[in-house]
């Protein structure tokens, strides 16, 4: 059974903070299939089309009949842990600060062995489930878990490597004034985040939800506003240090396109919120979280973006949004790039039309606020990259996959 | 009476005529006008560094501004309002310049804003005040004393659910001020001239559609005001010289003999 | 797919003897656990070691086989040019572990064929204080992709894996695989250059440092810089220059043998045993002194079985009932193997070679089998991924 994770004592400001360690992340391009799944949290493995073999680990040649045609697909992930060892020495600097490290080999049911890390609730000889997790390098690893859960599974060392659990870490929602904000704060309260910062912008303009967000325990108002550098950096330089996970709540939907709007203030907003703010928090809070990636159990651990889905594809009605939500998107994998030595988890959470005011007149599938922050803290808990939350998420995501000019043209009528 | 610009100099230097302050500190967090999220936003004060003796540049500091033409201390020029914007010579770029300097009176309404946010301002409380300080000549600002800058932001914006809760003049006394005192302008420390519920009066917004319809102006977020006599003080308040500008954020300053 | 409808009309054929095929020459360069020379100094010392002590010039050698990890940009051609030889018959052989068996398998057949007349086949690394760490990291797409990503034990946490599935499956104790690396290092002693060569004994190895459980500190070779070195001829040749030498009775080899065991129990030895035993015209049991590849005795175990020294799974009674010194019952690595001596990186792979040819043509290094005629020396590399994939063996005889 795993210790449950005890609240971490306040830091002691003479110990040096440890600087944050990778694993090799260094990966062949086939390999990062896996990587692709676990950004995803799926567990998936390449199948050969041809004879149905699965394969691991991932080549370009099938073993059992030599085809070139092996995709990813979702395999069971269940086997048994025939063989076990506990790492006491490692060549790699990463380890070397973390071993005793267990590690085994997991016979698949689906057929292939492979060499995973192993929760602490795994056994030698037992039945197993195997899933992807992102390390800190960002690069996929296979991880046995327990075959059913069990208590505080999620606080195993090992695990919290490769998670950004928000239990006893410090969260900043950037705005607190929408309902996202709202329901985010209090999704991460539940989750047993020590502190929930959360931004208020223009404190003068009163706003609905005030009260109740003030009587979320961990949370505590600060100013914030993210079209003004002087606020996101004063921000950073208090609270920075003390900020283990980032969640970029502004958001700025307005419907109408490109050609067909009057002028660029709208637009201008929407940069300046979206693209800008994101900007603005990225130089003010990226390095500090990025110096922070090994800072013991409430070590930084993300930078949350919340996308909509059209960032992948514009959606005409809503254009111009779109436009915007895609340069966030474009941002946040530059800033996955420059967060990784830290082991920062850039993760994008992407949505479609919510049930708020400013998507009022789109019909219903709409996805609730609250349902938006579970995902968030979800994802976190499981250490994903990529989080399509909704149906029309998905759909968008499916269809994407499939036909991205069909998509195009049906966003279009 | 021969007019000496020099002799005007030295009195300045020499204290003998005091130069008042009356602006606001151009700053991210001051409040803007906040108008229904549908329509078009002015833009807040923002400020960017280009350089400060760095790698960006290593010898100087500077910034890049961005504001909204009613960002601020600032000045409304005729072509603002739809009622002035026929006007000749209407906009920040084309008003005379000797507009830019001219008396003023300043209307103490500081106790009963206190009591009433959303004092509004009658003739008969002008007349009482022209029964104590005489008559207001033609060609003066019309100061509103509301005390209003001395607030926080939150109180100064005062926004509840149906809007802002901040005094200003009522229709017939903008009416009356144009038509019966020939006044240059109305200024008020508020971020409109108008009262914040001002738009469900008939005209909305009459300090803006009276004013700006007979090619009067406008000066708001101002402040010390209690620093100036109820007679006697001069404004300088030149807009900066925008291309067709509605009006500009200015430095506004007083002289007081 | 591949029908595999014509799989059957492939049948092995009978496998030409190595009749007139020596080897010979034996050569060791000292290791040493650090240097900061280059792969290319070892093997130049190697070849130039092998040249003094033939008396021939350089380029009176026209075939040469080349092993090494730590070359890298270059390979064996590369070599060519850097020191100033011509062969006619070139080859780089990248197995490891294997390398030893491969290159001389390839060798004897170029000499009998006439494509040379003198092989020299050279195999070293050198060790930089960080080259050991590179060499892991990038050994191979799997091991990049699969392995080294968790826990970075390397080979330790590939073997301490298969070791524990070996011990689960047929009761080795570790206790057992102590009795090899103490015997080893028994016949290590009056080795000069051994990287380890004070007595070990049972109690130090059971309580010595967990590397990655059940694999400890004694349990693991030693990386270091060194090479080894040979010449595979004709009989003739080696006449005429006047070397001891050795015959070539069989050689096996076999790659990536038993894929669909799911953790590694035995090698590619036993895919071609009886193989090797019928072409040496010889049983087990007459041969004098067996030279196994031993990174990590559970690798050892197994040869003893998949090389028919006892069945599968008897292993650990078999080493129970031996002695595996030099001077007493079934003598093993007798100049101490890699445990001892150390790992000189693809030298490893000769190192049990050359032994073999010392001890054959009566010219040990350390004590000697007495009355050596008979030797099986085996060749094992290659952790790809999850277990070694390259095995070879051969039988040599006195001449």
């Amino acid at each position: 059974m795993t210790e449950p994770l005890v609240r971490p004592k306040r830091k002691n400001p003479l110990q040096r903070t440890r600087q944050p360690l990778s694993p090799q992340g260094l990966r062949s391009r086939t390999a990062h299939g896996l990587t692709a799944a676990a950004a995803e949290g799926r567990f998936a493995l390449q199948v050969c089309e041809d004879c149905k073999t699965v394969i691991y680990p991932p080549r370009d040649c099938c073993p059992s009949c030599l085809s070139v045609r092996l995709p990813f697909r979702d395999v069971v992930p269940n086997g048994v842990l025939v063989a076990e060892t506990t790492v006491q020495v490692s060549t790699d600097s990463y380890f070397r600060e973390r071993t005793p490290w267990r590690v085994g080999t997991v016979k698949l049911d689906a057929g292939p062995l492979i060499v995973a890390h192993l929760h602490g609730d795994t056994q030698e000889g037992q039945r197993v489930r195997l899933a992807l997790k992102l390390d800190k390098s960002g690069s996929a690893v296979a991880m046995a878990l327990p075959e059913k859960d069990t208590p505080n599974m999620a606080d195993d060392p090992h695990l919290r490597e490769m998670t950004c659990d928000p239990k006893f870490r410090r969260v900043l929602i950037t705005d607190g004034r929408s309902p996202v904000g709202q329901a985010m704060a209090k999704a991460f309260a539940d989750a047993g985040a020590s502190i929930v910062f959360v931004g208020i912008a223009d404190p003068w303009k009163p706003f609905p939800g005030l009260d109740a967000l003030r009587k979320i325990a961990p949370v505590e108002i600060v100013p914030l506003d993210l079209t003004d550098t002087e606020s996101v950096t004063e921000q950073a330089e208090q609270n920075g240090a003390r900020i283990d996970i980032v969640v970029n709540t502004a958001e700025h939907v307005r419907s109408g396109g490109i050609v067909d709007r009057h002028g660029l203030t709208v637009v201008r907003e929407q940069i300046d919120i979206r693209y800008l703010g994101l900007v603005r928090l990225a130089q003010a809070f990226g390095p500090i979280l990025r110096a922070r990636g090994a800072d013991d159990v409430n070590a930084a651990g993300a930078f949350v973006n919340l996308l909509s889905v059209h960032a992948l594809m514009n959606w005409p009605t809503y254009g111009s949004y779109s436009a915007a939500e895609a340069a966030c998107l474009s941002a946040a994998h530059c800033m996955r790039a420059e967060l990784r030595p830290g082991g920062i988890n850039v993760m994008n959470v992407f949505f479609g039309p919510l049930e708020t005011e400013w998507f009022q007149t789109v019909p219903p599938p709409k996805l609730a606020p609250s349902a938006l922050a579970r995902a968030v803290v979800r994802g976190l808990q499981e250490g994903l990259e990529d989080v399509f939350v909704g149906d029309v998420a998905e759909d968008v995501r499916a269809r994407l996959a499939v036909n991205p000019k069909a998509l195009e043209r049906e966003l279009a009528s | 009476m021969t007019v000496d610009a020099l002799s005007f100099a030295r009195a300045i230097a020499a204290g003998q005529i005091r130069v008042v302050d009356l602006t606001q500190t151009l700053s991210q967090d001051f409040p803007t006008i906040v108008l229904p999220p549908e329509f078009g936003q002015c833009a807040p004060f923002r400020i960017e560094e280009i350089s400060r003796y760095d790698e960006r540049g290593p010898a100087w500091y500077w910034n890049n501004i961005s504001l909204g033409e009613h960002t601020g201390t600032h000045f409304d020029a005729p072509i603002h309002w739809i009622s002035g914007k026929d006007l000749p010579n209407n906009a920040a770029d084309t008003i005379d310049v000797t507009k830019f300097i001219a008396p003023a009176v300043v209307i103490d309404c500081s106790k009963e804003c206190a009591a009433d946010p959303d004092f509004a301002l009658t003739i008969p409380f002008v007349e009482a005040w022209e029964a104590r300080h005489g008559k207001i000549e033609p060609g003066h600002w019309v100061l509103l004393r509301s005390d209003w800058s001395k607030q926080d932001f939150t109180k100064y914006a005062n926004l509840r659910d149906d809007g802002a809760h901040t005094p200003g003049p009522e229709p017939a006394v903008v009416k009356w001020f144009v038509e019966e005192r020939d006044v240059h302008g109305f200024g008020t420390e508020t971020i409109g001239t108008d009262l914040g519920q001002g738009h469900h009066f008939n005209p909305p917004f009459p300090a803006h559609f009276y004013m700006h319809g007979k090619g009067r102006f406008g000066l708001q977020c101002l402040t010390n005001l209690d620093l100036l006599p109820a007679k006697g003080a001069v404004i300088i308040a030149a807009p900066l010289k925008i291309k067709q500008g509605s009006g500009s954020p200015l430095r506004v300053l007083a002289l007081v003999s | 797919m591949i029908s595999g409808k014509n799989s059957e009309m492939i049948s092995g054929s009978q496998r030409k003897s190595y009749d007139d095929v020596v080897a010979c020459l034996p050569v060791t360069i000292p290791y040493r656990r650090y240097s900061t020379n280059s792969a290319h100094w070892w093997l130049g010392r190697a070849l130039q070691e092998l040249t003094k002590r033939a008396k021939i010039r350089p380029a009176d050698i026209d075939g040469l086989a080349v092993s090494s990890f730590t070359l890298a940009p270059d390979t064996a051609i590369g070599l060519t040019q850097h020191f100033r030889v011509s062969p006619r018959w070139l080859d780089h052989i990248p197995f490891g572990g294997a390398s030893g068996i491969v290159a001389l398998r390839r060798a004897a057949r170029a000499v009998q064929a006439g494509d040379a007349d003198i092989v020299a086949c050279i195999a070293g690394d050198t060790n930089h204080v960080d080259s050991f760490r590179k060499t892991l990291s990038n050994f191979s797409r799997f091991a990049q992709d699969a392995v080294y990503p968790y826990g970075s034990g390397g080979a330790n946490a590939s073997f301490a894996l298969i070791t524990k599935n070996y011990m689960n499956l047929y009761g080795a104790k570790r206790e057992d695989f102590g009795k090899i690396c103490i015997a080893q290092r028994d016949n290590a002693l009056a080795i000069p250059f051994a990287m380890m060569k004070k007595k070990l004994t049972l109690d130090e190895y059971m309580t010595a440092r967990p590397i990655a459980d059940p694999i400890h500190l004694f349990d693991c070779v030693m990386p270091c810089a060194g090479a080894e070195g040979l010449f595979v001829c004709r009989e003739d040749v080696a006449k005429s220059l006047k070397l001891p030498y050795v015959r070539v009775l069989s050689t096996i080899e076999r790659h990536n043998a038993f894929a669909s065991d799911p953790i590694q129990i035995r090698g590619g030895w036993a895919a071609d045993i009886s193989d090797l035993w019928s072409m040496a015209g010889l049983k087990p049991g007459a041969i004098d002194f067996v030279e196994t590849y031993d990174d990590y005795p559970v690798i050892v175990t197994m040869q003893f079985e998949d090389l028919g020294f006892c069945k599968k799974g008897e292993g650990p009674d078999f080493v129970r009932s031996h002695t595996f010194t030099n001077d007493g019952s079934f003598p093993h690595n007798t100049s101490g193997g890699q445990l001892s001596v150390g790992q000189a990186g693809a030298g490893g792979g000769l190192l049990g070679l050359v032994e073999a040819i010392r001890q054959l043509i009566g010219e040990p290094l350390g004590s000697a089998v007495p009355d050596a005629r008979t030797c099986v020396v085996s060749g094992f590399g290659m952790i790809n991924y999850d277990r070694g994939l390259s095995s070879g063996a051969a039988i040599l005889a006195r001449a």
